[in-house]
């Protein structure tokens, strides 16, 4: 556990350092740095608490199924490119890869025997593609019915410099206007300059 | 004050610039309350995975029979030359929903339209207590432990409801259990349909 959770870049004295924070009860094997009262007083029971909370599914999950490995390493590396590319049908924000559920499980296995075979990634998303259809894939295929989900972005870029063109030319027809005072204004002005001085 | 209200937009331009967000408002609300409502009679399904094999034949497989049931196995070559529809039925003791639909199968049965099933992922026994306490609906049976031909099938959980056409096509799936709405609206009439041709 220690292990997971220390910075990598740790040397000795980090590591002390980093023990002391995280196991205060334990500050005393490591000489003190700060006085007693200087330290958060947490409880035993949130150490406790903190522990459980480590040692919980999740925390595990974190670390990667082992059951179905493929034992040389290129192979292994390629059966995970190609989970992350497929969706857990069951939780579905997940790829076959971070899911723990059993048909992800299955998937995965199954990806794991037909890469150990020899198949090439797109072999192996056909595969599931054929059965699961698009819905599958968390990179969506291109095609006419995906055609706005993948030009949204740029649809969304082209019109705000259309926007962004189109009140700059409007800026500058309407404008402040013409900077010379027309008749009527200098007018206006010498009476309004008359009043003033008298 | 009449020259500053005139520096700002057209009389006309300012009315739309009220009403678009009134309008986008009305929009949203208008697609949120149909999709609420696709919600509640089921014709929308956020999470629904449509079916890849829609239209298709079911894949090629053999499965074993529960050979406590009596009933004979299951296998692609089955759904050849039939006289009708028959509907598919993928399911396991552990699985809630499955009691929950099961009523709806036994009326299927009773009605005279074959039910095959596909008992995923179970024990033996398990299944065959299930059969014995609820009823059997199935005409064939085929065990499925390993769950490889589900997964063949596009089958994502139990339970999974599938309705092949007497050509052995694949044209109505449900991922679910089945309710009264479902039968009424989905099956029956799909099932009337394709026996009438």
């Amino acid at each position: 556990m220690k292990i997971f959770l220390m910075p990598s870049d740790a040397g000795r004295a980090h590591r002390r350092a980093w023990l002391r924070r995280v196991f205060p009860s334990l500050g005393h094997k490591f000489r003190l740095a700060a006085p007693a009262a200087l330290r958060p007083d947490l409880g035993g029971g949130f150490w406790l608490l903190a522990l459980l909370l480590l040692l919980s599914a999740p925390a595990f999950a974190q670390i990667g199924d082992t059951t179905y490995r493929l034992r040389d390493p290129e192979q292994e590396t390629r059966a995970r490119e190609i989970g992350k590319e497929l969706r857990c049908l069951v939780c579905q924000n997940q790829s076959i890869e971070d899911s723990d559920a059993p048909l992800a499980r299955d998937l995965r296995r199954i990806v794991r025997e037909q890469v150990e075979l020899g198949a090439s990634n797109e072999l192996v998303i056909r595969f599931v593609h054929e059965r699961y259809g698009d819905f599958v894939l968390l990179r969506p295929p291109f095609r006419w019915s995906t055609l706005l989900l993948w030009a949204t972005p740029a649809l969304a870029l082209l019109g705000g410099i259309f926007a962004i063109w189109r009140s700059r030319r409007q800026a500058n027809t309407t404008g402040i206007g013409p900077l010379e005072l027309t008749e009527a204004e200098r007018k206006r002005l010498a009476i309004l300059q008359g009043d003033q001085k008298a | 004050m009449s020259e500053v209200a005139k520096a700002g937009p057209k009389p006309s331009r300012r009315k739309l610039l009220v009403y678009a967000p009134l309008g986008v408002a009305a929009a949203a609300g208008l697609g949120f309350w149909a999709m609420l409502r696709g919600l509640q009679d089921g014709s929308f399904n956020p999470r629904g995975v449509p079916s890849a094999l829609l239209g298709k034949p079911p894949p090629d497989f053999a499965l074993p029979a529960l050979e406590s049931s009596g009933l004979p196995a299951l296998a692609s070559t089955d759904f050849r030359g039939m006289p009708g529809p028959v509907v598919v039925n993928f399911w396991a003791s552990w699985c809630p929903p499955c009691i929950i639909e099961h009523p709806h199968l036994m009326a299927l049965q009773r009605q005279g339209v074959p039910v095959w099933g596909v008992n995923y992922k179970d024990r033996a026994r398990d299944a065959q207590a299930f059969l014995t306490r609820h009823g059997n609906p199935y005409a064939r049976l085929g065990v499925d432990k390993p769950g490889r031909v589900a997964i063949d099938w596009g089958v994502y959980g139990v339970p999974e409801t599938y309705i092949l056409d007497r050509n052995g096509i694949i044209r109505w799936r449900f991922a679910g259990a089945i309710t009264p709405e479902l039968m009424a609206q989905d099956i029956q009439p799909l099932i009337r349909r394709l026996s009438a041709r």
